[in-house]
């Protein structure tokens, strides 16, 4: 009879065991959940007097830190430095959400009214650059945008050159930040859209309602889960970003990310790196959760993966 | 009487419903097939027969009951251990092997020496008439070569029975036809136990040694084809197979009254069904059991439509509440016109009483 | 009811499925996604040591590349990480997928989570974060850390083709494998891992481009004497920027161009459907 009830337990065959998967998961525990793990516990620890990592002193310093300032005098004040960071980190990939969300839905939707057999070829062109390095990326859009460069040339040239000056100022950080995350935009928003039944669009049409009321009582409301994966997909990794603000924006226009990797690398304090980091995760966490039981609640099916 | 090969007792097979309900797939269901017969599990979609194939092929399993295959219980062993084999209705091949390949796979899985897998191959492709085919992958296949690379690769394992679930549907009616006689011949040479599964009535008729047909997770009757078409043990199996009128007639002293008027003497029914004394029954007649009457006739209506199909007269007749279909012979009859009134009688012992 | 309008309806046809403005826009965002990328590899030849002036066609910066022994070390460290990681991840993400599949409901969602997380969790929180715990550890920083670290976010886009191929899988099939006489192990080995073949060499040659391209992680966890090449570039980039940057960056974007264009083929071979 066991046999039987083992036999029962089986599935459909082909579906191997649950066991294979073991190994994955563990290996991913190790080396993702401990890490975050550590980062936690370091955040409550001390900066040590020499050298680099922690000292194994409980503290909550780091966290302090994030608003008060140690003068030199000895006296403490409200600090708004940090607070200005993150301020700017939602600020800068917020409006690149806004700026990816205006770009990626009309591309969004073309795409999906082609013909069928050029749709697999535009949705690769606009994958290729998101698998090249983020680096090579952020470096390209520099030198566009360089003073010396084309753009700069080119408005030199109709009069407007003198005064040009886009590398180094938020403007910069936010064009790297919607260069680099408008296929995450576009890519859920076709997914969504490709799904979507055009027979409602035509039922409009049918009702007297001119293209743009479609498009905005219609088809817009028909690929809301994509709309919100994609505003997910470019929020979330775009509050932690480092490379853009890092070479496009200059010192000027630093996130969160810089802060955490200045602390890690010349700052040497790596509890008060770790508690931003936390913060970072935290505000991670809840936008995810946010996106995901918010949708589901409303009956969207979005999906992140 | 000979030992049955595949023995089936109370088998029942439930199924949640994503509602959180259950859907009772077979209902305790009892058969007995024997050793060397072309058998025929009929019935229309979801009554249970392919649920009942896949437990005997060990892809389900029964929530209760047994099934033995030569006296030894077969339902709880998985399926590859089970000497029993599947043609299944989507060809199921496998895409990344060859033609060979498929065929030989599941006797690789018996491990046996190379040089009788390659012979057993060759032998199976021969049998139906593959042979030449065996370097191809099935997509280079037509849909009739891949049903008979299914059958090859099920056959070649010599199994003791032979499962088929609909493979035939997919095919187009003549390849459907060339195939039924194949298949026919196939059992015949090999002498296994072929249990086939159909919803066509035509096919399972033309087929089959016996029947078994189906009706929501029950076998309502099992018999030769001949006894299913001209004893229905009730109304459904009466309708499903071939075509019947189905006229609920009241009985009484004089005979059976139809509606519209006509009565049908008491013996003029077939012999061996039940006739109550008295109250209202339901009367099962074949369209080619009718003739034309001038006299004592049992349906009285107006033909409201005459359709000619080559060998035969389809004549609708509305008699009283009731359209009656007759099909009769197209020469030798004078046929009457839409419009007129008609007169119609079942041939002597054609006309039988069935449940509801 | 309104009087009859004695103006007449324009008489344009238009194709309800253009939506007006959209085909512009998306023919500049798909210029503007490409021109930057152009830019770098046309100033990859400028013959000047300043990139954005243009004094001449040159090659010279390709061959300070191949030569240069501080990039072919780089590369040489990035090689070998991305070999073992793209080995282990695709390992990793195959027994994920399978496994997933028996898995139930709680598990598999906790499975989900633990997978995705690379994905959603911001590459520097991960990045300082590993670098702490190896520290605890005591797992020296270098091409162990690298190797492990790497591995780690490379298993979530090993996994993505492949689970899109086991997706696709028939169940047909292998239910007539078992009517056959395979037990689950020949299965796998016979039926299921050929038809995956082409999904798992797809993940590979995405974790390979992945790993090939970190920065973030490679910053914090390679340690002196395990420069990866787009470490190496960053720190070109920040002392001393000269058209080398560019050749090498053009010739970088050519590798996973290609790697991407072998992974769109490979997921275009017919699957059973």
């Amino acid at each position: 009879m066991s046999k039987l009830r083992a036999h029962r337990s089986q599935g459909r065959p082909g579906q191997a065991s649950s066991w294979l998967a073991t190994p994955t998961l563990i290996f991913l525990i190790l080396v993702i959940l401990l890490p975050l793990l550590i980062t936690v516990v370091y955040s409550f620890l001390s900066q040590p007097t020499l050298g680099t990592g922690v000292k194994w002193v409980f503290s909550t310093d780091a966290y302090r830190q994030i608003f008060v300032q140690e003068k030199l005098d000895g006296t403490t004040a409200f600090d708004t430095r940090y607070l200005k960071v993150l301020w700017n980190s939602f600020y800068y990939a917020g409006i690149a959400t806004i700026t990816t969300l205006i770009l990626g839905i009309p591309v969004a939707m073309w795409i999906a009214t082609r013909p069928v057999r050029f749709r697999a070829l535009l949705v690769l062109a606009v994958t290729l650059p998101f698998w090249t390095s983020v680096l090579i990326r952020t470096y390209a859009v520099r030198q566009l945008l360089d003073e010396t460069g084309p753009v700069g040339g080119f408005l030199k040239i109709i009069g407007v050159g003198n005064s040009y000056q886009i590398l180094y100022t938020p403007w910069a950080t936010i064009i790297g930040l919607t260069y680099t995350f408008i296929p995450f935009m576009i890519l859920p928003i076709y997914a969504s859209a490709e799904r979507f039944d055009f027979r409602y669009a035509e039922a409009g049409y049918d009702l007297g309602a001119k293209r743009w009321t479609v498009l905005r009582r219609i088809v817009i409301p028909g690929i809301r889960p994509g709309i919100i994966a994609g505003i997910a997909l470019v929020f979330i990794p775009g509050l932690g970003s480092f490379l853009q603000p890092d070479m496009l924006g200059g010192g000027k226009t630093n996130m969160i990310a810089n802060v955490i990797a200045n602390n890690f690398g010349q700052a040497r304090n790596w509890p008060f790196g770790s508690a931003l980091s936390v913060f970072l995760l935290i505000f991670t966490v809840l936008f995810v959760l946010m996106v995901t039981t918010g949708a589901r609640s409303r009956g969207d099916q979005v999906r992140l993966i | 009487m000979t030992e049955a090969l595949l023995d089936i007792r109370q088998v029942t097979k439930t199924f949640p419903t994503p509602e959180g309900g259950v859907v009772v797939a077979l209902d305790r269901v009892d058969l007995a097939i024997t050793e060397g017969e072309f058998f025929v599990m009929l019935g229309p979609s979801g009554c249970g027969k392919t649920s009942l194939l896949r437990c005997i092929a060990g892809l389900e399993y029964p929530d209760s009951g047994e099934i033995l295959l030569d006296g030894s219980r077969i339902d709880d062993i998985p399926a590859y251990d089970r000497p029993v084999n599947t043609v299944f209705q989507s060809y199921a091949l496998f895409p990344h092997m060859s033609v060979a390949q498929n065929v030989a796979f599941g006797l690789e899985m018996e491990r046996l020496p190379k040089s009788e897998i390659r012979s057993r191959v060759a032998a199976a492709l021969e049998q139906v008439k593959l042979t030449g085919l065996d370097r191809r992958k099935p997509t280079q296949l037509s849909g009739g070569q891949q049903q008979r690379v299914a059958l090859a690769r099920a056959l070649a394992k010599q199994p003791k029975v032979l499962l088929l679930d609909e493979p035939l549907s997919a095919l187009d009616l003549k390849l459907r036809r060339g195939m039924q006689v194949e298949l026919k011949r196939l059992q015949r040479d090999t002498g296994i136990t072929f249990v086939f599964v159909t919803h066509d009535q035509e096919e399972a008729m033309t087929m089959g040694d016996r029947i078994a047909v189906f009706n929501e997770g029950s076998i309502v009757q099992v018999g030769s084809p001949q006894d299913i078409y001209r004893k229905p043990v009730n109304g459904f199996v009466a309708d499903f197979i071939g075509e019947t009128n189905l006229i609920p007639v009241s009985v009484s002293a004089t005979g059976l009254s139809f509606p519209g008027g006509g009565v049908l003497a008491r013996g003029l029914l077939a012999d061996d069904c039940v006739v109550p004394n008295s109250g209202d029954c339901l009367l099962a007649v074949r369209p080619e059991d009718f003739e034309l009457v001038d006299v004592d006739a049992a349906v009285i209506g107006e033909v409201i439509d005459v359709i000619f199909t080559g060998g035969l007269i389809r004549l609708h007749v509305q008699a009283g509440d009731q359209e009656i279909v007759a099909a009769l012979p197209s020469h030798g009859v004078v046929v009457p016109a839409v419009g007129d009134q008609t007169r119609l009688r079942p041939i002597t012992k054609a006309a039988r009483t069935v449940g509801s | 009811m309104s009087a009859v309008t004695t103006s007449r309806p324009r008489r344009r046809r238009v194709n309800l499925r253009n939506f007006p403005l959209f085909r512009g826009t998306s023919i500049a965002v798909l210029v503007g996604m490409y021109l930057p990328l152009l830019l770098v590899v046309f100033y990859s030849f400028n013959q000047n040591r300043l990139a954005q002036i243009w004094t001449g066609f040159s090659f010279k910066w390709y061959d300070f590349v191949f030569h240069n022994d501080d990039i072919l070390r780089a590369l040489k460290n990035s090689l070998i990480v991305a070999v073992v990681a793209t080995i282990l991840s695709t390992l990793l993400a195959l027994g994920a997928a399978l496994g997933m599949l028996r898995m139930a409901r709680s598990g598999r969602v906790f499975a989900w989570g633990l997978l995705g997380a690379p994905l959603l969790i911001p590459e520097i929180v991960l990045a300082v974060g590993t670098l702490g715990f190896f520290l605890t550890i005591k797992v020296p920083l270098g091409h162990v850390a690298l190797i492990l670290a790497h591995t780690a976010f490379c298993i979530p886009f090993a996994l993505l083709p492949i689970r899109a191929r086991l997706a696709g899988l028939d169940a047909a099939p292998f239910e007539a494998a078992t009517d056959l006489g395979a037990n689950e192990w020949a299965i796998l080995r016979r039926i299921t891992l050929p038809l995956l073949a082409p999904g798992i060499f797809a993940g590979a040659l995405l974790a390979f481009a992945i790993s090939l391209d970190d920065f973030i992680t490679s910053f914090f966890i390679a340690g002196p004497g395990a420069t990866t090449l787009p470490v190496y570039i960053f720190g070109m980039i920040r002392s001393n920027v000269t058209p080398a940057v560019n050749a090498l960056s053009t010739l970088l974007l050519i590798f996973s161009a290609t790697l991407l264009l072998a992974v769109y083929l490979l997921n275009r071979i017919r699957g059973n459907k």
